[in-house]
């Protein structure tokens, strides 16, 4: 899977493997689901590649930051080619192996062993929402279609399938008061982005329109239980903030997100943590229409992890991936967002403990 | 397998002995921390654990792990103990009988599917 998407990362970009300086491997649960720990190596083998690479675990924020680490080490001119993305595999596993193994990425002492599943924590924070700012499960069966309808035309994503805000409610609850549909699937999939210093595009006289020009990250309490607040991100916060700092934009700029919904929930915690609504004015987003395809500012045109599906270390690679065919026009979802030049991804690890946020840009 | 800290924490609340870390700035923690999370003081003393709790968000999960497999459906909670928060498995009541702002108390009970400690906050 790694090395077809190197190969697609390849043909796009036009860089040859022998450019590649390292390799940035996201994965989280490989030690679990495949019994085998040490993948960055392997998958430098898979591509044909003998350079020195390096895998990075931040649960389902892994290709994030691994994305992070490559801009990071471009800027300071040590590297002029980095690949970077991630890989997992899951459906080899039960469900209730799956449910054990994502929940290692919550606090085993104080959280896993009091019974607290992947989703089962979204839900507690769900819950601590409707109670503080309002909000029914209706609001989020609208961000679950609307990010079914966006998986529509893609062709990465997992769904190719329509619901209704009906069939959400009507689904079976996992974790209340997240039914079926407020959860990302359980998916297999990897990701892979090369990313270039501007000396190296413009002496290889490569067509690159889209540049990362900020990036953020940001920390929490790995409990929710040690958090001063259950309804809010702070993590997220702070990645914006260091972000659009860094890229020297305002949230006003973003013309579109892509944010980690591994839940419902986790995209209305993420459009407050990135500064478009304010706390508790999120959740009627999707409903009101603002944050569809043809809404003020789209959120997830790729279907986003719902419908795109949710390979955990490999996500925050396929944002960058996604973003990146958007901003340029040939993603099947760009018609939407012809003029855009601003956009926003959003990776985040556990019940947002770490969280991951780049700006991406487009020369039009 | 013992866990340094959080196995004498558990047994303390299951003898109604428990206990947070307060720092000397009031902040609490629960074990094993050396340090305060919130302000980094290395002076963390035995607090006493208030009696009572509050739920402050809870979950009925329907779909639980292989470690609590014969315990579906459970109620997860997050209660909140005065300067501390308390995760835990919610018994003394009917799941749908559980609402934000129901008392409860900290226990130490057992998990019925591993035979390992829990922490259980009962109603009051």
């Amino acid at each position: 899977m790694f090395a077809e998407a190197a190969l697609a990362a390849r043909t796009d970009s036009s860089v040859p493997v022998d450019d590649v300086e390292e390799i940035n491997y996201g994965n989280f649960m490989g030690s679990l689901a495949e019994r085998q720990g040490h993948q960055a190596p392997l998958m430098a083998e898979m591509i044909g590649s003998r350079c020195s690479a390096t895998r990075y675990e931040e649960a389902c924020a892994s290709a994030g930051v691994a994305i992070r680490e490559a801009v990071r080490s471009i800027r300071s001119g040590e590297n002029d080619v980095v690949l970077a993305g991630g890989c997992e595999r899951m459906t080899n596993l039960s469900t209730a192996e799956v449910t054990e193994g994502l929940s290692t990425a919550a606090d085993d002492l104080y959280e896993i062993r009091a019974g607290v599943t992947f989703p089962g924590a979204y839900a507690l924070m769900a819950r601590a929402y409707f109670d503080r700012f309002g909000g029914e499960r209706e609001d989020l069966a609208h961000v679950a279609m609307k990010n079914h309808d966006n998986a529509m035309p893609n062709e990465y994503a997992q769904f190719h399938r329509e619901i209704t805000v009906e069939e959400a409610l009507d689904a079976p609850m996992v974790s209340e008061p997240l039914g079926l549909f407020d959860a990302c699937p359980v998916t297999d999939g990897a990701s892979a982005v090369v990313l270039v210093s501007e000396e190296y595009a413009a002496a290889n006289d490569l067509d690159a329109p889209v540049s990362v020009t900020g990036s953020g990250q940001g920390g929490d309490s790995l409990a929710l239980q040690n958090r001063k607040q259950l309804a809010v991100t702070p993590a997220t916060e702070r990645a914006a903030a260091e972000a659009y700092e860094d890229a020297g934009v305002t949230a006003d700029a973003v013309d579109l997100v892509e944010v980690h919904d591994c839940f419902t929930i986790a995209e209305v915690l993420a459009i407050e943590g990135l500064g478009f609504y304010d706390p508790g004015e999120g959740i009627g987003a999707a409903r009101r229409g603002e944050t569809t395809a043809t809404g003020e500012r789209p959120v997830n045109l790729s279907g986003g992890l719902k419908a795109k599906g949710h390979p955990v270390g490999a996500t925050g690679g396929s944002q960058i991936a996604e973003m990146t065919r958007l901003l340029r026009g040939d993603h099947p979802n760009s018609e939407y967002v012809e003029n855009a030049t601003v956009g926003v991804t959003h990776n985040a690890g556990g019940t947002v403990a770490s969280a991951v946020v780049h700006v991406l840009e487009v020369d039009r | 397998m013992t866990d340094a800290g959080y196995d004498e924490w558990l047994d303390a609340v299951g003898e109604n002995e428990g206990y947070y870390l307060e720092c000397p700035e009031g902040h609490g923690a629960l074990p094993p921390r050396r340090v305060c999370p919130e302000c980094a003081a290395a002076d963390l003393d035995r607090a006493a654990l208030p009696e009572s709790g509050t739920v402050e968000t809870f979950t009925v999960c329907h779909v639980a792990g292989p470690s609590f497999a014969d315990e579906e459906p459970y109620v997860t909670a997050i209660a909140e103990f005065g300067p501390v928060r308390l995760t835990g498995v919610v018994r003394g009541t009917d799941p749908e009988d559980v609402t934000v702002d129901t008392p409860v108390e900290a226990d130490k009970g057992t998990n019925e599917t591993t035979g390992e400690g829990l922490l259980v906050l009962r109603v009051r």
